[in-house]
């Protein structure tokens, strides 16, 4: 399929065939990392207007306010919508597309010393589904109907017969489509296109961490598309699967045939939505493992056992699903046979952060913008995964299911966790992909405001969830009795959400300034070993590298005793 | 530069590409029907006894016999199509191609008839579980056939013979990857079947 196009290497090629249609796997993973990062930006204002809410319930929202009717107060079902759009935003068009879309489609074939993806076309296709996704999705806040409101979960009965979720399903549909396409296609080119000599245990973290991760997509996104086809028919074709027979709405009987089950819908969508876990914190580790090398300059540490803790992580993923449903009452044995796999898939997770710990004793470590976002990753994902214990225990699950304390423990995983990891990866490898260096003091501008506030955000849901206060109360818990000795909390983590926007001011200013004005980067600015830094910045078009590649060694030969520098690497014999 | 082991194969791997490329994406599509089938063993269970029996006998066991025999013959003639190539007869791979596509119009037909035959008797995925899982598991079906027809007429056009005197093998590696798809979609008829009709 991709031999023809091939052929036109030498043809002038014109805006659209190099910028917009291009099968050259960095076009398509900048498309994909400027989409990302855009409905990242959006995904979050989402989230200020909410927390603006939380924070001053019933009061008129600044600046955006006359888009919600009169009076610019947020009803409660737009606080819904704002939720359940919020998480699907930043999970299926936010994280995912940008760890793997974009991270994944520019780096994997430059790091096994590739010239292309196995299949462009296909690249090509899977980004332009995803975008098409995403506009449906989008397109949803301007329906009669409105956008989806039924929680990211979608959980049944509600999502039956709230509005909204049509559109919702049908664009899942799409991005499932694509990231099924994209994950076939990075499987597909690690195992057969890494050049002579990059055996597997000579493969840098951040590729098998894709690599996993592909796995993962491939195998645990298909469930949810049956369900979310399922989910269609009951709303389309008037289908009872996960309606009850005798189901009461409004104190009347629901005219469906009943003879479904709503805990249908939760095994097949926590099936996927486990491993999905998974696939946001997965390329994360793998892009912190190459920088912490790189900044401490010493090889990893336990490098084969943290390849064993992702193969064996991705594995276990799929056996622990139902610990998101201790409270539906299936059984004592369910529940056990769920918190014993729990327990058990920590230890890997834990097997990975204490190497990255130990890579860091007696390196000489350079504290640059991207190790700063790496260095920060390992004790917030700590915290992420440590307050994930308790959850993943059925006694104490029952007590915390379903409060903030559930929202600050993911959220720490991921946005101080991943999103720390995505930026610091953008960080590092900038001068790759555009051949400038970003500027330092911005990036420091950026880091810290960033870490406070994310704290000052995530830390006090803790509190507010151990004093029992439910997650997606639209006016964040004034009606409750119990959530009064917290509710303060609720105004300190509003503003540090305005300010943790405001802190993105410098990335973006960085970007584009860098972009125009930045120094001219050489080929391997950071003095790093893996393949990717042989190619010439910004990497040729097509062909990627301009001498032939074969690799000689270990993806971190950092300070090797006797080498004439305190790197080697993997091109040099 | 051209990507490599586009036609032959990697010496490690001993694949090229789009062969592991199609047992990825059937790999993903067993995940995708086992989760409807496991809807089907879910709800099954949930139903109250002797319902599902009751429902699966509306359903006509001949039509979907004859069905199965047809998609049998179509996944034999794809493969002669594959083995055709092979021996370097392109008339040959023609006429079996021109067997498979006649194949899969058959069984839609019958299936059009086993559908509006079911509509006809007021019976509607709505009517109750089971045929709500009918409908979805074979329409669901349906499509990856439909999906079928139309990559088979792709390869039976004219444009297939320019693509043939080009470049022989890797046409013969498309059509053994097409063909491991239609196996596959006629294996998921083969779990159907039983599960549906018979049970």
């Amino acid at each position: 399929m991709y031999s023809n196009s091939n052929n036109h290497d030498h043809h002038e090629e014109n805006f659209i065939q190099k910028y917009i249609f291009s099968v050259d796997h960095k076009v398509i993973g900048i498309q994909y990392g400027i989409t990302s990062l855009l409905f990242l930006l959006f995904g979050f204002s989402l989230m200020a207007i909410m927390r603006w809410q939380l924070a001053y319930p019933g009061t008129e929202i600044p600046i955006v306010g006359f888009i919600f009717g009169e009076g610019g107060v947020l009803a409660s079902e737009q606080y819904n919508s704002l939720g359940a759009m919020h998480g699907t935003i930043m999970i299926f068009l936010g994280i995912v597309p940008l760890a793997v879309g974009a991270f994944g489609n520019y780096l994997v074939p430059l790091q096994i010393g590739a010239i292309d993806m196995a299949f462009p076309k296909l690249n090509a296709a899977s980004y332009w589904t995803y975008f098409v996704g995403g506009v449906i999705m989008i397109s949803s806040f301007f329906m009669p109907e409105g956008a989806a409101r039924s929680g990211w979960t979608s959980y049944p009965p509600l999502s039956v017969f709230e509005n909204g979720q049509t559109i919702w399903l049908i664009s899942m549909i799409f991005l499932i489509t694509s990231s099924l396409l994209g994950s076939m296609n990075i499987i597909v080119t690690i195992v057969q296109l890494r050049v002579p000599g990059l055996t597997w245990m000579r493969l840098p973290l951040f590729t098998w961490a894709q690599f996993v991760t592909s796995f993962l997509l491939v195998l645990a996104f298909p469930p949810l598309e049956a369900a979310a086809v399922l989910q269609l028919m009951d709303r389309v074709a008037g289908t009872s699967f996960f309606l009850p027979s005798g189901l009461v709405m409004s104190g009347e009987i629901v005219d469906v045939a009943g003879g479904g089950s709503p805990l249908l819908w939760q095994h097949l969508f926590w099936f996927l939505a486990h491993p999905e876990v998974y696939v946001l914190i997965l390329p994360a580790l793998g892009i912190v493992g190459e920088i912490l090398a790189n900044n401490t300059r010493k090889p990893i540490w336990g490098f084969k056992s943290i390849v064993y803790s992702m193969v064996f992580l991705g594995f276990c993923s799929f056996i622990v699903w139902a610990h998101h449903m201790f409270l539906t009452g299936m059984g004592q044995a369910m529940s056990a046979f769920f918190q014993t796999t729990t327990m058990i898939i920590s230890i890997p997770s834990v097997v990975i952060l204490t190497s990255y710990f130990l890579s860091l004793w007696g390196g000489s470590i350079r504290f640059n913008t991207p190790m700063l976002f790496a260095l920060a990753f390992l004790p917030m994902f700590g915290i992420g995964g440590l307050t994930g214990l308790p959850l993943g225990l059925a006694a104490s699950d029952i007590y915390l299911h379903d409060t903030y304390y559930v929202i600050g423990h993911f959220h720490y995983v991921v946005a101080p966790g991943t999103i720390f990891a995505l930026f610091a990866g953008i960080y590092y490898w900038f001068p790759k992909i555009t051949g400038k260096r970003m500027s330092e003091t911005l990036g420091k501008l950026h880091f810290w405001p960033s870490l406070i506030f994310m704290n000052g955000i995530f830390m006090p849901m803790f509190i507010q969830g151990l004093a029992g206060v439910s997650r997606r109360l639209a006016d964040g818990g004034v009606s409750y009795a119990h959530a009064s000795g917290v509710l303060q909390w609720n105004e300190f983590m509003s503003i540090s959400a305005f300010c943790l926007g405001l802190s993105q001011i410098p990335f973006i200013v960085n970007i584009f300034m860098s972009l125009f004005t930045g120094v001219k980067s050489d080929r391997n600015p950071w003095k790093s070993t893996t393949i990717e830094w042989a190619a010439p910045s910004p990497p040729l078009a097509h062909v990627n590298f301009d001498s032939e590649i074969t690799v000689h060694r270990t993806a971190y030969e950092y300070s090797v005793p006797g080498a004439k520098e305190d790197f080697i690497p993997q091109t040099e014999s | 530069m051209e990507i490599p082991y586009v036609v032959e194969e990697r010496e490690d791997t001993g694949l090229i590409n789009s062969k592991l490329g199609i047992w990825i994406f059937l790999a993903s599509e067993v995940m995708l029907f086992g989760g409807l089938f496991s809807a089907y063993i879910f709800l099954r269970m949930a139903a109250l006894p002797g319902d599902f029996e009751r429902w699966a006998s509306e359903l006509s066991v001949p039509m979907a016999t004859v069905n199965t025999v047809v998609l049998i013959s179509s996944s034999v003639s794809m493969v002669m199509a594959w083995a055709s190539l092979k021996m370097k007869d392109f008339s040959k791979y023609k006429m079996y191609l021109g067997i498979t596509i006649f194949c899969s119009f058959v069984f839609l037909t019958i299936k059009y008839f086993e559908y509006s035959g079911k509509f006809a008797h007021d019976i509607y995925p709505s009517s109750n579980t089971f045929m709500a899982i009918y409908f979805t598991l074979t329409g669901l079906h349906v499509l990856h056939i439909i999906g079928g027809v139309v990559v088979m007429l792709y390869f039976y056009l004219p444009i297939s013979h320019k693509m043939w005197n080009q470049q022989p093998e890797q046409f013969t590696n498309r059509i053994e990857v097409f063909g491991l798809y239609w196996h596959f979609v006629d294996l998921v008829w083969i779990f159907l079947f039983p599960v549906l009709y018979l049970l």
